[in-house]
């Protein structure tokens, strides 16, 4: 039998977890590529897909669920934040995924979002950010860039976009990872992370949309130019990047630089190890503010520090007021108050 | 099921007796006094009753220094009342002195601000609880008085002595705002007490002002009806308020159907109680959640819903609006769930603290496509504990969203209620997949009535895909075909029109042999049926029925109002429930009663109402 990362064997297979619909995203999306990963990924934590849910809002990102052999919902445009909290607050034992794009979680589902992140309900969220509005047909996102033309934004925007990760940060996340729909091995390392992480986990996926934005992402996913702009941080690894793997992230005053180790005078030992489970959110925003520019877009887990879930501390508080009280049922309660007797 | 109806709740107060109690030296008889001249002027019966300490000059914050004056307003006003319903106390001896005179379930008004220790220490409390300590069964707004007497008038240039004698008019300016009393009196008559001093004027009119603004930001409502219950079965009582109530139904279903209680909630005016009330209730395992806003809440309830909980989503008119798409996800997934609208004047913010039945509309149609749900309305406080248990019931017996309508005036009114005796209330049964069916089983899969099946999460095998767009009818997965939309809208539309076999049908009272028919929905039951008695009495034919099972209507609705010439439909809108009737059930004659005041009805309305439409007819 197959195993796991942790030599236990695998029970299901990824195909167990996707059911016999067609997919019907446009050939060439990189939304193929997440749900194939996604699939993989569940097979990997060994969970059953009867104690798996998937929760979306509205939007293409937003039709996983339909393809998956789960407890799915496909919500309403916005919503699948809050939905996913009722969810698993009601059912903390199921593992829940929740699939949404920049427009729906961004911008419709922008209140929900952060909401979600600040109570850290246990859920791992999966932002497919391709910097459009695909479902209807092209305009501008959340995120796309200041002077983006679109249908909706023909003179180009006159707005900043939102960055998911200083979002997540101000929100007071917990989890924060990001993966390109290209890079299916760190894709499926951040989704594992993600499961395995107690709290509400921000998964951004920069991901191709083949119709309206193509090539958005392309300046750091084409295969040229991939690894000398990303770096795939590792926790306790040294944060190390580049064709010949010859880059690192040094301190600079309270900034970051590249350098070259060997030139200048920088050695290995000058290169920053990565600190995901700091508590501080500090270094972890500069790393995920890197744009590939100056310095390589961060991919990986850039944070992931533990504190308490929503859902278990609900639950908590029930066992709590119920052994205090010592109530059975409804009658109990309302017998214990103030009361008369008709005969 | 067996429906056991309600015996009459006839005699409604439809006045009420404030108590006003501080210090000798606090200014209570001055305010009782604005008080019941404004009531007065307003049309109103009064009847006073100062009482005044036996010592002139007592000790301050002591027992035998607490001056007080009772106020009785309203109609059929003889006495000034055995007890109170609001008892406004500026210190704590004042409150204790006082608590005897408060009515079980009235609310007390404190200046929580002289509740220090040395104020409970000169008024000889033993320990630190001190509502406890007098066995307090009322709600307590904690006012801070002094506070912000103070602050209102810090730029005055009065001494302290000179400022701290204005609270009486704080006091004075909360109770206007609770009884609805314009200001223009009270400040009309302080311009006249204080015309020789314009500085005193000008501080008491600041002063007046804000506390009738703090009762107006904090939204401060008391339960001013006290709803008399005919009900003489014997049995253990208790006093019930609709929200309290309504909670306490929702746990009754979430135990009589052994699925947990799930409520997503966000604050708003009047229904907040519930969510308080089922937030205490974690000791009964109750998972009451507090979210970011309306839409969080249902769409959280949603979640629950589908995680195999009795959802439970709790608002108020402009929350219901923001729920609306929610809503439709709900129908069209075929979930249960129940939202409660504690309706309010408006629209928009409206009259947040005031009662109306302008949703029903809402309820009924606002919602995007074809979208039929259930509408349920209570009529009492005490009809709020069965008709949210009948609203859980037909949601996870018949999987739907049910709309359960409660208003303002029943929500914040208490009454005596028999606490049921187990056996009393039946086994809700979930429409589980049957074990015979798992293998071949899909998600839109219908029992005969045309229900689907509820698969819990966690349950192997049953994994499947919800979702707010439109699927087939046979396989449960996405469908665009023209045909399947009609039919299954055409299914969703008849499952609700099934729900008509599982409730109760019309009853009549009065006098069924009339040409003549009075009927309202919800919370006017009590106000017409008092009414119909008063005309029956003076020999005025005329029948009764109520409408508490809205959508869909019960089996016998066209034809009992068939049976009348003349079909009198009194509700607290513009004819939303006679546009319904109107468009369910051809040829009716339908007069209207309305009354949109954000006021319940009062007794002699309606008759006067049913009288001039009687006339009117026979001309």
């Amino acid at each position: 039998m197959e195993q796991n990362n942790n030599n236990q064997p695998l029970a299901h297979k990824p195909l167990d977890f996707k059911n016999n619909q067609p997919v019907r995203w446009c050939p060439g999306c990189g939304d193929h590529a997440v749900l194939n990963v996604l699939l993989k990924a569940m097979a990997q934590l060994n969970i059953a897909p009867e104690k798996t849910a998937v929760i979306s809002g509205i939007g293409c990102s937003s039709r996983l669920p339909y393809y998956t052999k789960t407890y799915a919902f496909h919500t309403i445009h916005g919503r699948g934040g809050a939905v996913a909290t009722g969810f698993k607050t009601a059912n903390p034992d199921m593992t829940v995924w929740q699939v949404s794009g920049d427009g729906d979680c961004l911008a419709i589902g922008g209140n929900h979002f952060i909401h979600e992140v600040r109570r850290n309900i246990d859920v791992n969220l999966l932002l497919l950010n391709n910097r459009i509005y695909g479902l209807t047909k092209g305009q501008f996102s959340p995120t796309s860039a200041r002077g983006f033309k679109s249908k909706s934004s023909p003179y180009g925007t006159v707005e900043d976009p939102f960055i998911p990760a200083e979002l997540t940060f101000g929100a007071r996340g917990t989890f924060f990872a990001r993966s390109l729909d290209v890079a299916l091995d760190i894709s499926q390392e951040v989704m594992m992370a993600a499961a395995e992480h107690k709290g509400c986990a921000v998964v951004e996926i920069l991901q191709n949309c083949m119709i309206f934005n193509n090539g958005i992402h392309n300046y750091i996913t084409d295969r040229e130019h991939r690894a000398d702009r990303t770096i795939h941080l590792v926790h306790g690894e040294k944060m190390i990047f580049g064709k010949d793997m010859n880059r690192g992230l040094v301190q600079d005053g309270f900034g970051l630089k590249a350098v070259t180790i060997g030139e200048d005078g920088y050695t290995i030992d000058d290169v920053l190890v990565h600190d995901a489970h700091c508590e501080s959110f500090f270094l972890h925003q500069m790393l995920a503010m890197m744009d590939g520019t100056d310095l390589p877009v961060a991919l990986g887990v850039i944070r992931a520090v533990n504190a308490p879930t929503y859902e278990v501390a609900v639950a908590e508080q029930v066992e709590e007021a119920k052994a205090k009280h010592g109530f059975t049922c409804l009658d109990d309660v309302i017998r214990a108050g103030d009361t008369w007797q008709v005969e | 099921m067996a429906e056991k109806t309600e015996k009459a709740k006839v005699q409604f107060r439809q006045s009420i007796v404030v108590r006003f109690s501080g210090d000798s030296g606090d200014g209570m008889q001055l305010a009782g006094n604005i008080f019941s001249n404004v009531s007065a002027g307003l049309g109103d019966r009064i009847s006073t009753f100062p009482d005044y300490p036996a010592e002139v000059r007592a000790p301050q914050g002591s027992l035998g220094g607490v001056s007080g004056f009772q106020v009785h307003i309203g109609h059929g006003v003889h006495t000034p009342g055995d007890e109170c319903d609001v008892l406004v106390a500026m210190n704590p001896a004042a409150l204790k002195m006082n608590a005897q005179f408060l009515r079980k379930g009235g609310a007390a008004i404190v200046d929580i601000d002289t509740f220090t220790q040395a104020g409970l220490d000169k008024a000889l409390y033993t320990t630190n609880e001190p509502y406890e300590e007098l066995n307090l069964k009322a709600q307590v707004i904690e006012a801070p008085i002094t506070t912000m007497v103070k602050e209102a008038l810090k730029d005055t240039g009065m001494d302290l002595k000179a400022q701290l004698k204005c609270r009486n008019m704080f006091a004075l300016g909360l109770v206007c705002w609770l009884f609805n009393r314009p200001m223009e009196a009270p400040l009309k008559f302080l311009k006249a007490k204080f015309a020789e001093k314009p500085d005193v004027y000008a501080a008491n009119e600041l002063v007046i002002k804000g506390g009738y603004n703090y009762g107006h930001n904090i939204h401060a409502t008391v339960s001013t009806y006290r709803i008399q219950s005919d009900e003489v079965r014997p049995g253990t009582y208790t006093d019930v308020s609709g929200n309290k109530a309504t909670a306490w139904g929702l746990i009754k279903a979430s135990e009589m159907s052994g699925r947990p209680l799930f409520l997503g909630s966000y604050p708003i005016t009047p229904a907040t109680d519930i969510l308080h009330e089922l937030a205490k209730r974690r000791d009964l395992g109750v998972k009451a959640i507090q979210m970011e806003d309306e839409i969080g809440g249902i769409c959280s309830a949603i979640g629950a819903a589908f995680a195999g909980h009795l959802a439970v989503t709790t608002t108020s008119g402009p929350g219901l609006a923001l729920k609306s798409e929610a809503l439709g996800l709900a129908v069209m997934a075929e979930l249960p769930l129940v939202l409660v609208d504690v309706q309010r004047g408006g629209p928009s913010t409206g009259l947040p603290t005031k009662t109306e039945q302008t949703d029903l509309s809402q309820a009924l149609y606002g919602r995007s496509g074809e979208s039929p749900l259930v509408v349920l309305a209570a009529a009492s406080p005490t009809d709020c504990f069965k008709m949210a248990f009948q609203a859980a019931r037909i949601a996870i017996e018949h999987m739907t969203p049910v709309i359960l309508l409660t208003d303002a005036f029943i929500a914040n009114g208490s009454s005596a209620w028999r606490i049921p005796e187990e056996g009393e209330y039946p086994v809700i049964k979930p429409n589980y997949v049957p074990e015979a069916l798992k293998p071949t089983w899909t998600p839109f899969m219908r029992n005969a009535l045309g229900i689907r099946y509820w698969a819990i999460p966690g349950t192997k095998g049953l994994e499947h895909v919800v979702g707010g767009l439109e699927k087939d009818y046979n396989l449960g997965v996405l469908s665009n075909d023209p045909i399947n939309h009609a039919h299954m809208v055409e299914t969703r539309r008849m499952k609700i029109a099934n729900v008509a076999n599982d409730i109760p049908e019309l009853k009549l009272k009065g006098d069924s042999g009339a040409d003549t028919i009075i009927l309202g929905w919800g919370s006017t039951y009590g106000h017409i049926l008092d009414a119909v008695n008063r005309l029956n009495e003076d020999g005025f034919r005329i029948a009764m029925t109520h409408i508490r099972y809205i959508n869909p209507l019960p089996k016998n609705t066209a034809e009992l109002l068939s049976r009348f010439k003349t079909v009198i439909v009194a509700e607290l809108n513009t004819g939303q429930l006679a546009s319904y009737l109107q468009s369910k059930i051809p040829n009716l004659n339908i007069c209207h009663i309305n009354k949109v005041q954000g006021q319940p009805f009062l007794v002699q309305e309606i008759v006067d109402g049913v009288k001039n439409i009687m006339m009117e007819e026979e001309l």
